[in-house]
């Protein structure tokens, strides 16, 4: 444990450099701008800005990107509060009680207690990463290739369990995406499979085309159908109002940690942050003893759903960076950017890479606070920015869009894949198929492919491998409790209710 | 399609077709996988498990769930609407002039179709004046050429009338 704390204290110096710093200011912004931004999220903004950190040194590009990542957490609530339109899915959960705020006149009280409840929830999120984190590498050390595909098993069966989209929906768009990502090269027998004579196909989907289009053109397409406007309210924050909010702000404690425990364990378990902000908010509802006036303006409300997303959402960090299993879309794109760093995500991360990982875990401590102060400190000019009509932000964000997608491969057909995938993402999404795993699966699928055939290559095609220990069995078992959780936790409440009967 | 009149409110494609379409999208593409991974062998070799073998079992998930949705999207409620003809016609005004602009940039470069997106969009679905088109039309790919070609030193695609300005 002490060992880690001198690696900590090894990672501030690293992140605490000024250009990293500079860094983290900047990518903040970014962050908050592409979170704000409708068709432009987290995971999307990630994917395209990537190609402009292939120059840079390993830690400062993921710190840039990081905080891209915690700004486009902070930006989600601004939309949400100010205009009633959550600029991220996980963000959807604070309108109920943000919106109703600025409304009653109190935009302030609630941009400071989602930005702080933010900050609450990715802080403690983080404290967990230190302890936690190198605990998990040391112990996947031992993995063999039959416990990484049970990893990889663990986290796609807990997608389709915790969605609230139908199982059947859940698995096809994983399948789709797992399918998508054995086109091409196989990297074993170096034969060419499912390109049907295309020369396109050759080296398969790149993933940041998928999220590209996924989540930019399709959210576009999305937006457009919705025909938005925005009509927001004004947001003024003065250092008074926040200083009244944050005497407040202790009362709420319980809350704070119950939701950042909701949050860490479901960022951990790649269930994400959207559910973890809905089911914070839903039990701060049924516990709180305001509960009744939840919907019309309650702090709480912000607070609850706030600090569980960030605390997912950082969470989501931790079996990226330790077992190279990432827990949201946005991990999966930051888990690609590894790799093409030349990094291997994964427990080995930790022994031969400690600088990077260590500075990137020093960059979260600072780059949540430097995120808090620029985001309290400039919440109007963001909200200036949702008041550009949607005709012209549109085919700016296109042409971001498109420029993103040939800069990754400087491929002029990957802005056509990437229209592709654009559409396919607004039918999908309209049909209630989740996005996330279809991405998640992208990304991963040629490690679990390989996992899977090293596991059955040990035991000559039989599937017992992965049953063939305690340690494996246990994954594999708690896979399997996590897909059929919905059944199993409607079974353990009927006997409940039969019992007194 | 259906017999309703474009542009009709209340009236458009319903939530059971398309729930329908996609899961017999999804069931093709999943015998095109299925396919395709037996075209290189979906056994054992003397090596281990063929090329196929993965996305053959992937295959057979998509087929085997696609018609559990295309069981609940039959039994969808006819009444639900997907969208209405106004909202798809909203949609298809981005869409067209994205696949023209998609389909242009191959050969025209990023600049060029990206200044006339920026344009349409602006005077046709914004009706803004000339000059704020103008400046935000040509002001945005000039952004773009000075961060990334200048800064970042990263190429984008041109085409013949950036090659008579001489870039």
């Amino acid at each position: 444990m002490f060992e880690n704390f001198v690696n900590l204290y090894h990672g501030f110096g690293i992140a605490a450099d000024p250009f990293n710093i500079l860094l983290m200011v900047i990518g903040i912004l970014l962050g908050v701008i592409i979170g704000v931004l409708p068709g432009l999220g987290g995971a999307n903004g990630v994917a395209i800005l990537l190609p402009l950190t292939f120059s840079m040194s390993p830690t400062s590009a993921i710190i840039l990107l990081t905080c891209i990542y915690w700004g486009a957490l902070f930006g989600g609530a601004i939309t949400s509060i100010l205009f009633n339109i959550p600029g991220e899915p996980w963000s959807v959960a604070t309108t109920f009680d943000g919106h109703p705020m600025a409304r009653n006149g109190q935009a302030g009280e609630a941009l400071t207690a989602a930005f702080t409840s933010s900050f609450v929830g990715a802080f403690v999120s983080i404290i967990m990463i230190t302890m936690v984190a190198p605990l998990v590498a040391k112990f996947a050390l031992q993995f063999g290739p039959a416990e990484k595909f049970a990893v990889y098993f663990l986290a796609f069966c807990s997608f389709v369990g915790m969605s609230k989209e139908p199982p059947a929906k859940t698995i096809v768009s994983m399948m789709i995406g797992f399918a998508l990502a054995a086109v091409g090269l196989d990297m074993v027998t170096g034969q060419l499979r499912l390109t049907f004579g295309s020369e396109e196909l050759l080296n398969g989907f790149d993933f940041l085309i998928a999220v590209i289009g996924l989540f930019g053109i399709g959210e576009i397409l999305l937006t457009m159908e919705e025909g938005l406007e925005f009509r927001g309210k004004a947001a003024k924050i003065d250092p008074r109002i926040v200083w009244k909010t944050w005497k407040t702000l202790p009362k709420y404690w319980a809350t704070s940690l119950r939701s950042c425990v909701i949050g860490c364990w479901m960022g951990i378990t790649p269930a994400g942050a959207t559910p973890a902000s809905f089911m914070a908010y839903g039990i701060a509802k049924r516990v709180s003893k305001n509960g009744k006036n939840f919907g019309n303006g309650e702090i709480e409300g912000v607070v609850a759903p706030e600090t569980a997303a960030h605390a997912a959402g950082t969470a989501a960090m931790l079996p990226m960076l330790a077992l190279g299993v990432p827990g949201s879309p946005t991990a999966a794109v930051l888990l690609g950017g590894l790799l093409i760093w030349g990094l291997q995500p994964g427990p080995m991360l930790f022994v031969e890479q400690s600088e990077f990982v260590w500075g990137l875990i020093a960059s979260m401590y600072l780059g949540n606070i430097v995120g808090l102060i620029l985001v309290l400190t400039t919440v109007p000019l963001f909200a200036s920015i949702l008041r550009i009509p949607f005709s012209i932000i549109a085919p700016v964000i296109l042409v971001i869009c498109a420029i993103g997608a040939y800069t990754v491969n400087n491929n002029v057909f990957d802005v056509v894949m990437m229209l592709v995938f654009g559409v396919l993402g607004y039918v999908l999404k309209k049909t209630n198929y989740p996005l996330a795993p279809l991405v998640l699966a992208i990304v991963l699928g040629d490690s679990a492919e390989e996992a899977f055939r090293q596991s059955l290559l040990g035991s000559q095609g039989s599937i017992g491998v992965f049953w063939s220990n305690p340690l494996v069995s246990t994954i594999m078992g708690l896979a399997l409790v996590a897909m059929f959780w919905p059944i199993i936790s409607n079974l353990i409440s009927r006997m409940r209710v039969a019992q007194p009967a | 399609m259906q017999q309703a009149p474009h542009g009709a409110p209340g009236a458009g494609p319903t939530q059971r077709n398309a729930e329908i379409g996609v899961a017999i999208a999804a069931l093709l593409f999943g015998a095109l996988v299925v396919y395709g991974s037996n075209l290189v062998g979906i056994g054992w070799s003397a090596d281990g498990p063929r090329a196929g073998f993965f996305p053959f079992y992937v295959g057979l998930i998509i087929m085997a769930c696609s018609l559990i949705n295309l069981y609940h999207g039959l039994r969808e409620d006819p009444s639900d609407l997907f969208a209405e003809w106004g909202q798809m016609g909203q949609v298809l005004k981005v869409l067209i002039p994205t696949t023209i602009y998609v389909a242009l940039v191959p050969i025209l470069g990023i600049y060029l179709p990206s200044v006339i997106l920026i344009a349409v969009f602006m005077k046709w679905l914004g009706s803004y004046g000339w000059p704020l088109t103008a400046a935000v039309a040509f002001g945005v790919p000039a952004f773009f050429y000075v961060t990334l070609e200048r800064w970042f030193l990263i190429p984008l695609p041109k085409g013949p009338v950036e090659a008579l300005f001489g870039l």
